[in-house]
């Protein structure tokens, strides 16, 4: 498990989604930073979703189409005022669409620390099978 | 020769090449204080974390997103009137043979020091990260409190 290179991390604002199936609750809609990484095995997909808790989070897999929806609440207390706002919070929201190998009876979610891991196996067939090459 | 200077006449901002959109960028600048409010506006961008401050009678709020970053990764203090948040995001490198499709999410070190309006009691902070999001809560000292005043009517 090598660390990643360390060097500073850079802000990045959040992404506001603009095309989005329509709400239908008010709000700001975000797209998470996500990673996403292939072995032979599995599909495996890191959301950055700070905010979101386990109850809140929808995943849908429907033709292909893995949807990701994630409601966030608003953190501030009632009688609070503002001081210094540089970011704001909304829902997030993000799309993929797969290829058709993976199980869908055996996706694994799992959120923790704000970041989500999705884990989609493929399907045994479309596991690469290694043909050997016979030389006479 | 009698030389007189008609007030906003344009020649006197042409002397340098930039002069206009000089005298134009301090207006607008003028303008976003008046709008936004003051000087307490922070940077928007460009400082990791993004921080948001609210404020009650007795506390100051400080929140802020880190995904995936553990409490024993983050190292923050303060004293009288600033806060100070240091850490380092880790993002492990999968094991086994690995093709990445997406990167988007970042690692690195941050560090970032916030000024705060008004001075605070050290002994009285408290720091919680849940679902990757920062609260740190800060009692205002005695002296920064706003004290109300009772008027008297004889």
């Amino acid at each position: 498990m090598a660390q990643t290179e360390s060097k500073a991390l850079q802000t990045k604002e959040k992404m506001a989604l603009s095309t989005a199936a329509e709400q239908t609750k008010p709000g700001i809609v975000f797209t998470p930073a996500v990673d996403i990484f292939e072995t032979e095995k599995d599909l495996t997909l890191l959301a950055d979703m700070p905010g979101v808790k386990s109850e809140n989070l929808t995943i849908g897999l429907n033709k292909n189409v893995l949807t990701m929806s994630g409601d966030v609440e608003a953190p501030e207390g009632e009688n609070e005022t503002e001081v210094i706002k540089e970011y704001d919070t909304g829902k997030y929201f993000r799309e993929f669409t797969l290829s058709n190998e993976i199980d869908q009876t055996k996706i694994d979610a799992m959120l923790k620390d704000g970041v989500l891991r999705l884990t989609l196996p493929k399907v045994e067939a479309a596991t690469p099978r290694k043909i050997e090459v016979k030389t006479k | 020769m009698i030389f007189r200077r008609v007030s906003n006449w344009p020649d006197f901002y042409w002397r340098t090449p930039f002069g206009e959109l000089e005298r134009l960028k301090r207006q607008l600048d003028l303008l976003n204080e008046g709008v936004l409010g003051g000087p307490l506006k922070g940077p928007s961008a460009g400082v990791f974390p993004l921080m948001n401050v609210t404020e009650d009678k007795d506390n100051y709020y400080v929140r802020a997103e880190l995904p995936g970053i553990k409490s024993e990764d983050l190292d923050i203090s303060v004293t009288g009137e600033s806060l100070s948040i240091s850490g380092e995001r880790k993002i492990f490198e999968e094991k086994g043979d690995v093709k990445y499709h997406r990167r988007e999410r970042e690692a690195g070190k941050f560090s970032r020091i916030l000024n705060l309006p008004a001075q605070i009691n050290t002994a009285k902070v408290e720091a919680k990260c849940v679902d990757g999001r920062l609260f740190i809560v800060m009692l205002k000292a005695e002296t920064a409190k706003q004290k109300q005043v009772i008027v008297k009517s004889s």
